[in-house]
């Protein structure tokens, strides 16, 4: 790598790429197998919370996880810091 | 044994067809007898990447509706004694397929001691994509190092996994491998593309191939002649390891970094 591509690098947009692809493949594959109405029960309790707290939707995490015999529906929220 | 590969992508463009050639044809002359089928039901396109257009008499649809023998569609290749085309049809609406008509004219391939079934799926995740993938042994997931076709190629593992005649009947799973293609060494080394290894880690399936980025590509489909015909291009070179690969054989990956260039060069970059 020569010094000018050594300082491009730093500029280089394929570690954001990468960065950006990892959270929404690791995002969609939680739901992928999931029920079909699962984006949309996201998309309604963060309705309701915002009623209360504004939050950030990026912030909110669904999971669904199967243990053998009944499943699990986890919903993380981080909440604002009160300043 | 038969072996059914789909070619498969999610994102269009990204270079399914030009892989489904090129791996058959590589197939063929290692002397294995290999169909390759055209799933893209009214966009028909392999056959003008495999030189073969202008000898399409019956395509896919004829045979599945009965108006054809299998054996009077198939198109011999005029290169590989060994290598048949079966054209998707262009005008038919895409519902033309059915999965019992894929079945009959699968089993009839393989009743005809075809070794390798090439299945070229069109893009997207319809009907045509789906039954390119629903009886595969194998699937070749073509990806380029760009964030929409990773995307797009996850998604794919996602139906793979679930909506396949394997998955569906508890099978072992389809074997997935990725092929990335428009590879550019040069802008990776630069931190302007993602490497192999970044797609790797991100899709989390072994890599079967790397084709760099070359006008050679192009140059190949204008003149209907799979790419890795050209054998003095590096793309040929490329597929031709990715079909050793495929075969099973140990190969270092090439053609993944810049190639040498003298000390002024490296200095000042260019």
């Amino acid at each position: 790598m020569g010094l000018l591509a050594f300082f491009r690098r730093n500029n280089g947009t394929a570690t954001v790429a990468k960065e950006r692809l990892r959270i929404i493949v690791a995002q969609e594959r939680l739901t992928r197998d999931g029920p079909d109405y699962l984006p949309l029960l996201r998309r309604e309790i963060l309705e309701v919370i915002r009623k209360y707290v504004n939050v950030d939707p990026e912030t909110v995490q669904i999971t669904l996880e199967r243990e053998d015999g009944h499943e699990l529906l986890e919903l993380t929220v981080a909440l604002p810091g009160r300043s | 044994m038969t072996e059914i590969i789909v070619v498969t992508s999610g994102k269009g463009g990204v270079g399914k067809t030009t892989t489904a050639a090129s791996l058959g044809c590589g197939l063929a002359r290692r002397g294995k007898r290999v169909a390759v089928l055209d799933f893209d039901i009214g966009l028909r396109n392999l056959d003008l990447i495999m030189g073969c257009e202008r000898r399409v008499v019956y395509d896919f649809v004829n045979v599945i509706h009965g108006e054809c023998t299998l054996k009077q569609a198939l198109i011999k290749d005029k290169r590989l004694d060994s290598l048949f085309v079966l054209a998707a049809s262009q005008p038919r609406d895409k519902d033309a397929l059915s999965a019992e008509g894929v079945r009959r004219v699968l089993d009839e391939l393989i009743a005809d001691h075809f070794e390798y079934i090439i299945c070229d799926s069109p893009a997207g995740i319809e009907k045509g994509a789906h039954l390119s993938m629903y009886y595969a042994d194998r699937a070749i997931v073509v990806v380029n190092p760009e964030v929409s076709s990773v995307r797009d190629s996850d998604r794919i593992l996602g139906l793979l996994a679930s909506k396949t005649a394997r998955a569906e009947k508890g099978e072992t799973r389809v074997k997935e491998q990725l092929l990335l293609t428009r590879y550019n060494p040069k802008r990776v080394a630069n931190g302007e593309m993602m490497s192999v290894s970044d797609v790797k880690e991100i899709l989390g399936i072994e890599v079967v191939g790397v084709i760099p980025e070359s006008p050679d590509v192009l140059a190949a489909s204008n003149s209907g002649t799979p790419v890795i015909m050209k054998t003095e291009s590096d793309v040929s070179h490329a597929y031709e390891d990715a079909v050793a690969r495929m075969l099973g054989e140990q190969l270092v990956m090439r053609f993944v970094d810049e190639p040498k260039r003298g000390f002024l060069a490296r200095m000042f970059g260019g």
